[in-house]
């Protein structure tokens, strides 16, 4: 398939390349971090959480040593606070609101204490499980569709609440792209598993390999249950739409993140001089993995130019720190090969006026053409919408973006039955924003259902304000 | 450069940084090691009828993540033979004769045994004798230490005796495990004591392990009260420190002891009367090397000030420590937060409005997190400003209230003038 592959590393090669991006604390360093923590009043980085964790809350636990109730404030208000604390764009999310950057100071390293005492949590599953108990069986039924972070949210709450939840999905393991899709360093395939652990612990039933509408028709599952969470996440990767798409040697980006993290690393092939087309996060992920698999030059390729590449800063940074070489203002015209890719034709852009989504279109410049020789082409343009999915199998109304149309503050879909939450309605986001979603449609499920307003950790955002300082306010008016 | 040399009851120091009597002046090759990196004195740990230690004998406080906030110790008077300290104590008197040399004594309560001793001790070329009388354990359970000073008749009678055929200037330690050192600083002086020092450590239990409930330090699963220093006692002992030396009817020199671990905390000392300072803890957490920046920093110190010797500033916080009685209570300040330096943690809010005055209001409409200061319900607390975690963003700025200063004892006696005279201040809602 590939005619020049990068050649094989050693075990320690291996091993230092794929290692843990951002290694745990240890438990003194933790501590010292922990008691850094100014505990800000209605904390910024509490606010910043899409899951509302009260984070000031569960590091002041670490201070003290009390690592299981830190690590019950997590889970209490995201139930993949072991994930998120690995994934997190913190910088852009609570540790980018530590007041502490305002006095030109380090943020407190809120992911990596968030991962020290969730870590223990599961470390030490056997003392910690009695923590969650399933609620008292309340008859109603919920199925939810996917099983990656929005759903495993949605089942954890709802079986808390007394729910029976099955989660149906397509792939052999749950997880979704907590399991399948996240570059080996950040988070291994068996760490997601952990999470998924503590929802089965729930009693919440996981049907895995199991298509809806092929393997359990739609309508099956709409009679057998009170509500449907939609968790179905996004589509494979967007096609190039060029020529010579289909010559062995062109992958698409999540199949090879997938590969990556399920075989061992020596069996996963690697071209010596790599492509990647796209620059957004996962567009990192397969860049950097194939540098650090052994290929011996990776270029990301992006039409438009630095300042509107979608990826994060500090995956941008992973991303140059492994030499990964950026051509921006760089458009794929056709793959180059018969047999195996030899090469991708480019052509230089410039930068036009908007387009609809507000970033400056790029056009090609005449006569640019340029080869750039290569032996791997790895696509990662973004996920493709699910709308006939949703459209046709689930018949729900989808947007011109072809995401899921829902209520705001519900998540309830255009069939009153179907809440939906994640990426498909999204379009593609974090794992928290899922999370968030998922304890949303937790809660307006069961208003529906029950009619109760019951109070999930970290539902609302001025949650903590309007707890504490009203009630402050109310005792000395 | 200042002159920092100093002279405490006739022993003369080349600055007032001494080692006080614990661990680190147990023997002569320390203490002159300590001399080399310019320890101006040291007070030699007890010497006394030899005695038996138990194991595991210190034991920390720590305040999150800084180490040994206090520190506690079981450990008793020295352990070592009489003639080996005596031997030390000549041999370190003989190079290093600048330096001053105070010998601690504790020695059972017998007129004759105390003469014998002290005899001895005067022959060793030492500068000074310090009577051990705080030691708060061990010792005091065989009518020692702190058994002693706790009695001013007690530390009367035994100082009495010393001063009998000491050849040498007598400093008094005191414990502050009583009501009032102040007593026992008249009782020493009374029995003609040249000096007093203090404070001795403080009775405390450490902690209890949570899993055997054992206290800390351990001693195969049990402890005892033991004696408690460093810079969590400072306050408690510049308390005491300038007690003492308000005292007219004391009126001798003071040894300041109790937390100091900079050339700050040295210089706090001294200003409310101390004329040298005695350093242990901070010793034994960082090493002798610590005075390089104490005698650095007091002589930079000084020269800005402008002082050129230590008798220059020695006191000179004394006539501002009051009773509560006569503070000023037309004094007005209030707090005001700089938005420039506000980090919006909001700590000054909840510190205030859990903890103090609810003088503090978040600035909820326009999204800002810098508080804002209700300024007719601000009582000048100083709380706000220290729960701020930014050095100067939240400043206590005085208020003229255009009346004139009025103390509370001043109130009564204008009340007993004028019975429907204006109270000062102002009432608190």
């Amino acid at each position: 398939m590939i005619k020049n592959l990068a050649p094989k590393l050693s075990n320690a090669e291996y091993e230092k390349n794929f290692a843990d991006i951002n290694p745990p604390f240890l438990p003194h360093n933790a501590k010292m971090e922990a008691n850094r923590c100014l505990f800000c009043f209605d904390a910024p980085c509490t606010r910043a959480c899409p899951t509302h964790i009260d984070i000031p809350a569960f590091i002041k636990k670490i201070a003290s040593g009390n690592l299981r109730g830190s690590a019950k404030d997590i889970l209490d208000a995201n139930i993949l606070g072991l994930s998120c604390a690995r994934v997190c764009p913190v910088d852009s999310l609570c540790e980018g609101a530590c007041v502490y950057n305002e006095r030109e100071a380090e943020p407190i390293e809120i992911g990596r204490l968030q991962r020290f005492s969730v870590d223990w949590f599961h470390e030490n599953w056997e003392q910690n499980k009695h923590l969650y108990k399933p609620g008292k069986s309340n008859g109603k039924k919920v199925a939810c569709i996917g099983s990656g972070p929005a759903s495993l949210a949605a089942a954890f709450n709802l079986a808390k609440l007394g729910y029976a939840v099955t989660i149906y999905d397509k792939n052999e393991k749950p997880g979704g792209l907590n399991t399948y899709g996240i570059a080996r360093y950040k988070m291994t395939a068996e760490e997601a598993l952990t999470e998924v652990k503590l929802v089965e612990h729930m009693g919440v039933k996981f049907k895995q390999k199991c298509e809806i509408g092929k393997t359990i028709p739609v309508a099956k599952l709409t009679k057998d249950n009170d509500a449907i969470f939609v968790g179905i996440g996004l589509g494979q990767t967007e096609d190039l739409n060029i020529p010579g798409e289909n010559i062995p040697g062109v992958v698409d980006a999540l199949t090879f993140i997938d590969e990556l993290k399920a075989k061992p690393l020596r069996q996963v092939k690697v071209g010596r001089r790599v492509a990647v087309i796209g620059a957004g996060n996962t567009s990192v992920d397969a860049a950097t993995q194939a540098k650090r698999l052994g290929a011996e030059m990776v270029m990301v390729l992006y039409r438009r130019g630095e300042s509107e590449m979608p990826a994060y800063e500090y995956e941008y940074e992973i991303a140059k720190k492994d030499g990964c070489v950026y051509y921006f203002l760089t458009a794929p015209k056709r793959v180059i090969g018969k047999k195996h890719v030899t090469g991708i034709e480019c052509v230089r852009m410039k930068l036009g006026k908007p387009d609809a989504s507000g970033r400056p279109s790029p056009e090609p410049v005449r006569g640019s053409e340029f080869v750039l020789e290569c032996d791997m082409v790895i696509k990662s343009l973004g996920q493709r919408k699910r709308r006939e999915f949703i459209e046709k199998k689930l018949g729900l109304k989808a947007d011109k973006r072809g995401r899921i149309v829902v209520n705001e503050t519900t998540l309830q879909t255009s069939n009153p039955k179907f809440y939906a939450g994640g990426d498909c309605v999204l379009g593609g986001k974090e794992v928290v924003n899922a999370v968030a979603h998922g304890k949303r449609a937790a809660w307006a499920i069961h208003k529906k259902l029950t009619g109760e307003d019951v109070n999930l950790e970290g539902l609302w955002k001025d949650e903590k304000l309007r707890r504490v300082a009203s009630k402050a306010a109310y005792q000395y008016a | 450069m200042a002159d920092l040399s100093i002279n405490i009851a006739g022993i003369k120091s080349p600055n007032p940084f001494w080692l006080a009597s614990a661990p680190p002046t147990n023997s002569g090759g320390q203490i002159q090691r300590a001399f080399d990196l310019g320890w101006g004195g040291a007070v030699w740990k007890t010497l006394g009828e030899r005695i038996i230690n138990v194991n595991s004998r210190f034991w920390a406080n720590d305040y999150g993540p800084t180490r040994m906030m206090g520190l506690n110790n079981i450990e008793l008077i020295t352990a070592r033979p009489w003639e080996t300290n005596i031997r030390e104590i000549v041999e370190t008197k003989k190079k290093y004769p600048k330096n001053a040399v105070v010998v601690s004594m504790m020695i059972e309560s017998k007129r004759e045994a105390w003469h014998e001793a002290v005899k001895e001790v005067n022959q060793t070329g030492c500068d000074g004798i310090e009577l051990n009388f705080g030691c708060p354990h061990g010792m005091s359970e065989r009518g020692m230490g702190a058994a002693v000073g706790q009695v001013p008749e007690y530390t009367k009678m035994i100082t009495e005796w010393v001063k009998e055929v000491a050849t040498v200037p007598v400093l008094v330690k005191l414990t502050p495990n009583v009501t009032n050192p102040a007593l026992v600083g008249r009782a020493a002086r009374a029995a003609g004591a040249d000096g007093i020092s203090l404070i001795n450590t403080i009775n405390s239990i450490m902690g209890i392990n949570l899993d055997t409930f054992a206290p800390n330090p351990n001693v195969d699963g049990k402890g005892s009260h033991g004696g408690y220093c460093g810079p969590a006692v400072k306050p408690i002992a510049l308390n005491m420190v300038s007690a003492c030396a308000c005292d007219p009817e004391i009126g001798i020199p003071i040894s300041g002891i109790g937390g100091v671990a900079t050339w700050q905390d040295a210089v706090e000392f001294m200003l409310v009367g101390s004329t040298s300072v005695q350093v242990c803890t901070a010793v034994m957490h960082y090493g002798y090397r610590i005075v390089e920046d104490m005698i650095d920093g007091l002589n930079n110190w000084m020269d800005e000030k402008g002082y050129a010797r230590c008798t220059d500033f020695i006191g000179k916080a004394l006539p501002n420590i009051k009773d509560w009685g006569d503070l000023n209570l037309n004094y007005r300040i209030i707090a005001k937060i700089d938005p420039e330096l506000c980090i919006g943690c909001e700590l000054c809010h909840v510190a205030a409005w859990d903890g103090s005055h609810q003088c503090i209001d978040l600035a909820s409409s326009n999204g800002s997190r810098v508080p804002i200061v209700n300024e007719p319900e601000c009582v000048g607390c100083n709380l706000c400003m220290l729960v701020c975690p930014v050095d100067g963003c939240i400043t206590m700025v005085k208020k003229d209230t255009g009346k004139k200063p009025m103390s509370w004892r001043q109130y009564q006696a204008e009340l007993g003038k004028n019975p429907k005279c204006e109270p000062p201040g102002y009432i608190e809602h």
